[in-house]
């Protein structure tokens, strides 16, 4: 092989540099944790199964979006027969009302930006 | 163990009816009731000048708007919004103009918002569909379809829709958490308070006129108190010869 010091130095380095953020983390103990939500309390649950609302929360955000934007279907009954109005800001955000503790935690965890909050206001108390 | 055939239906017929027990309870207490919507085949306006006339310095009805629908007001007239306000009756109303009209009736103002046509040529270009007209006559619009084209803007006839050029969340003092606001880049205009309307209450300027100036009702339905208003005194439409077929009449 030609050159191969330099070769094999130049991959030592370069695995060096792109696992930096691994060493350095070990190093220095910095520890991730998986984000911290406060749940409102005392109320009968979410209008699906906790694992279902963490995987497709959004896809029912969409879903309620267009059934009461363009066909006015406003209220949904849950699998237990409690029925809500369809409302991001007055049934979502009335039970968890500080947003900046329960939607913004994971959203800032996982790195993406909802444009909800561009027209959609939280309500006093929470951060917007 | 062997179950005989009897056996076995008794079991299944307990086992149904304890699957079914949690889902009984739960129905016997639903969450808090919901207030019901009205119902109207055909929502119009009814819109009494005289009465208006006699306060020209009220404003209750565009302030009570304006703070339902966070409607910005914006000091540049180049980048307002608006989905109610005043106008000369003689600008609302140009073919109108008889040459000997009182004196200061053209001068006058006349109450104008979006007169939720029966032919809305909003509506018809539209390339998103991001406008429509709903069953019971609310022309809508889904403000997270709109591309800010402004189609609707150049076809309306009436001045109706705003564009938002600027961010409008700056000029808003006390935003009203439970309606969004809107973004820069998107078109807005009344909406009839569709939101309020599914709620079983009358638009916010209708309840806001302290005059009895507003009236609000199903113009479908010959018995409503709109249209036995109109029945009763003469009224005039915004630009009737355009064929759009605007919901909101003008008692003169």
């Amino acid at each position: 092989m030609y050159d191969g010091g330099k070769i094999l130095a130049g991959l030592v380095i370069f695995l060096v540099v792109v696992t930096a953020p691994v060493w350095w983390n070990l190093a220095t103990g910095a520890e991730v944790r998986a984000p911290q939500l406060v749940l409102p309390q005392g109320q009968p649950g979410c209008v699906l199964p906790t694992q279902q609302m963490k995987a497709d929360h959004m896809e029912l955000l969409n879903r309620w979006r267009d059934m009461v934007v363009r066909r006015g279907d406003r209220v949904v009954t849950t699998w237990d027969g409690r029925t809500y109005r369809r409302s991001l800001t007055k049934t979502c955000l009335g039970c968890h009302t500080d947003k900046s503790s329960f939607c913004d935690r994971c959203h800032h965890y996982v790195t993406v930006t909802p444009y909800c909050w561009d027209c959609h206001l939280a309500p006093k108390g929470g951060a917007s | 163990m062997t179950v005989d055939r009897r056996g076995f239906f008794k079991l299944a017929g307990l086992t149904v009816l304890g699957l079914e027990l949690p889902v009984l309870g739960a129905a016997q207490k639903p969450g808090k009731p919901l207030e019901e919507p009205l119902e109207g085949r055909r929502w119009g306006m009814v819109v009494d000048l005289a009465a208006c006339h006699e306060h020209p310095e009220c404003t209750r009805c565009i302030e009570a708007c304006n703070h339902a629908h966070n409607v910005p007001r914006i000091p540049d007239r180049k980048h307002e919004i608006k989905w109610i306000w005043k106008e000369p009756f003689g600008h609302a109303f140009p073919s109108q103009g008889s040459r000997y009209l009182p004196e200061d009736l053209a001068e006058k103002p006349a109450l104008l918002m979006c007169n939720h046509c029966d032919n809305p040529p909003c509506v018809r270009v539209c390339p998103t569909q991001a406008t429509w007209k709903r069953e019971d006559g609310v022309v809508m619009m889904d403000w997270h379809r709109c591309i800010g084209c402004r189609y609707c803007i150049a076809a309306c006839p009436y001045g109706s829709r705003s564009f938002n050029w600027v961010d409008p969340r700056q000029y808003l003092k006390e935003p009203n958490p439970d309606f969004p606001t809107r973004t820069k880049g998107v078109v807005e205009k009344c909406n009839l308070c569709e939101e309020r309307l599914a709620e079983g209450r009358v638009p916010a300027c209708v309840e806001a006129c302290p005059y009895g100036a507003l009236h609000f009702g199903d113009l479908a339905d010959p018995d409503s108190p709109v249209r036995r208003l109109l029945e009763e005194r003469f009224a005039i439409r915004r630009k009737p010869g355009l064929g759009t077929e605007p919901q909101v009449f003008y008692l003169v």
